[in-house]
């Protein structure tokens, strides 16, 4: 100790004026966050504040575009598509992603690592690489169709893509992994002692699993479904190359207002219900879901 | 939890349905991309390499490529010097007054892309950015930041903050302390953010939707033309090549981790 502390005191005169006030002192901690500060206020933050801006100013001020979600058909129409699939999308990634999850759970560490890697890779790799592959196989003349008819299963092609079905194929491809990660962490934290106490104290596997192992990893099963929902909400990509121009979700419909149609005010309007409404369901269940943990386990 | 009391088999047969049902679909563009047909299929009589030499021989294609990477690059290093710093910054603070700076960086993967994509068209308008190398790589810069941000937070979170405040009671200055102390024991963290910012804007569509049409023409757009326009096995060809591109950036980020937690 008495080395280093004789090796730091002629360092220490170098070095910047004596310690002062701790709040002076913390000024440097907070200049590290300035730059990432400015930028996300500058050029994040600040075009966001403008798409809600717009929603009120064009074509004239007012709450005329608001209003159209009560009087427009079209709007209804999109709003109900798009909650109607994120709802089923949500449901059946949560179903999968909860049994996928529990089998992980439960395994060895060393097939975990395999069973984790097979939910990682697909998270991580392109949505449109995605989407296309689910083009080839389910389209018209698509694999599928051409196997189903060559097997003599079907005699007409099946309608697989460019609908509903299509999208939520899709949806849920992009979505299970999202639901995963955060139900795996829930249920990484349950003691399986109890699962083998309860069985012990004569419940079958199924009571077991109902009674002991379903309740512990409810927080996580909600901020799954929370995430999936809130990202199906916005989502675009997947929706627009599946649906065929013919489902209109809601991230495609102000696509169409905003570059196709130059609807200003509408497009913005929309876009402002998606954020108050993404915002809404976060607030609503922050108490279950921490944002940070959720985040912060993913990557 | 492991160990012990495995999994029944209704759960292990779901299980095993949503890992393939997750996996294989993806797998298809392989043997679709060696195909002999000039449409998309499989092979029919034998395996070929001519949409590859057709994908390596376009300059769209490369153009596209080359566009890509470079705007990758660039705004991954934005990304991480701003993310890194600022990860820094709010974990030296105090939770308590940095818990607004923390949940706005992690706003851009909460509000959906298109909001903020439409917001970026009628931004950059004014300032001049449409359609413009720098205007894409602020855009997926700032959207890269929270990547970086969640994985030098977790590093950090390992790091124990009495080195710190050693070397600071030491007289070393703020800067000394980050590249000498902090920086060297969180370079993991900070690589797995710049793996995960590169993928991000590797694949960023919607933004470039939006605010870039001709001079700026990156691989996702093209893909996205591609499908929209003329589905030929050339398509396959680069979705093989983007799956081979993301799971060795994914191998390589696997193997940091594993260095740093042996």
């Amino acid at each position: 100790m008495s080395m280093s502390g004789s090796a730091a005191a002629p360092a220490l005169s170098a070095a910047t004026p004596a310690p002062s006030l701790p709040r002076f002192r913390n000024a440097g901690w907070w200049g590290l966050i300035l730059p990432a500060f400015l930028l996300m206020t500058v050029f994040y933050l600040a075009p966001i504040l403008q798409v809600l801006l717009i929603s009120f100013t064009e074509p004239r001020p007012g709450l005329d575009n608001y209003e159209r979600l009560f009087t427009s058909m079209g709007v209804q129409n999109v709003i109900e598509t798009t909650l109607r699939i994120c709802i089923i999308t949500t449901a059946v990634s949560l179903a999968l992603g909860y049994a996928l999850s529990y089998v992980v759970a439960l395994a060895s560490p060393r097939a975990q690592r395999w069973w984790l890697l097979a939910v990682l890779v697909p998270l991580w790799i392109s949505v449109l690489v995605r989407s296309f592959a689910w083009v080839t196989l389910l389209r018209r003349q698509g694999l599928v169709n051409e196997g189903l008819m060559g097997l003599g299963v079907i005699d007409e092609p099946l309608r697989l893509v460019w609908n509903e079905f299509g999208i939520v194929v899709g949806m849920v491809h992009y979505m299970v992994p999202y639901a995963v990660l955060p139900i795996l962490a829930s249920m990484r934290e349950i003691d399986p002692r109890l699962l083998a106490a309860a069985r012990g104290l004569g419940a079958s596997r199924f009571t077991a699993f109902r009674r002991v192992f379903l309740p512990l990893s409810a927080p996580g099963l909600v901020a799954a479904g929370v995430l999936v929902f809130i990202f199906s909400l916005g989502f675009y990509i997947t929706p627009a190359i599946l649906g065929g121009g013919k489902t209109l979700m809601a991230a495609e419909w102000i696509k169409l207002q905003i570059l196709d149609l130059i609807r200003w005010g509408l497009g913005t309007m929309l876009a402002t219900v998606l954020v108050v409404a993404i915002l809404v369901t976060l607030a609503i269940f922050s108490r279950v879901v921490n944002l940070k943990r959720l985040f912060g386990g993913g990557a | 939890m492991n160990g012990g009391y495995p999994a029944g088999p209704f759960a292990k047969g779901l299980a095993w349905v949503t890992v393939l049902y997750l996996i294989l679909p993806i797998t298809i563009v392989i043997p679709v991309s060696l195909t002999d047909q000039r449409y998309l299929s499989l092979p029919q009589e034998g395996l070929s390499l001519q949409h590859y030499v057709n994908l390596f021989g376009s300059e769209a294609w490369l153009g596209a490529i080359w566009q890509s990477f470079w705007i990758a690059l660039a705004s991954t290093a934005l990304a991480v010097v701003a993310g890194t710093l600022c990860a820094i910054g709010c974990w030296r603070l105090s939770r308590r007054s940095t818990e607004l700076v923390r949940a706005m960086m992690l706003l851009p993967l909460i509000i959906p892309s298109i909001v903020y994509a439409i917001g970026l068209y009628r931004y950059f308008g004014k300032l001049d950015l449409l359609d413009r190398f720098l205007g894409v790589t602020l855009a997926h810069g700032v959207t890269g930041i929270p990547y970086v941000v969640i994985t030098v937070s977790t590093a950090l979170a390992a790091f124990d903050p009495r080195l710190e405040q050693a070397a600071r009671g030491m007289g070393a200055s703020l800067s000394q302390t980050l590249r000498w102390v902090i920086l060297p024991r969180i370079m993991p963290g900070i690589a797995s953010g710049a793996i995960f910012a590169f993928i991000h804007s590797w694949d960023e569509l919607v933004m470039v939707l939006f605010i870039a049409s001709r001079e700026v023409f990156t691989l996702p757009r093209k893909i996205w033309d591609g499908i929209n326009e003329n589905l030929d096995p050339t398509m396959a060809a680069v979705a093989v090549l983007l799956i081979v591109f993301t799971v060795a950036l994914l191998a390589l980020d696997g193997a940091l981790r594993a260095r740093r937690n042996g």
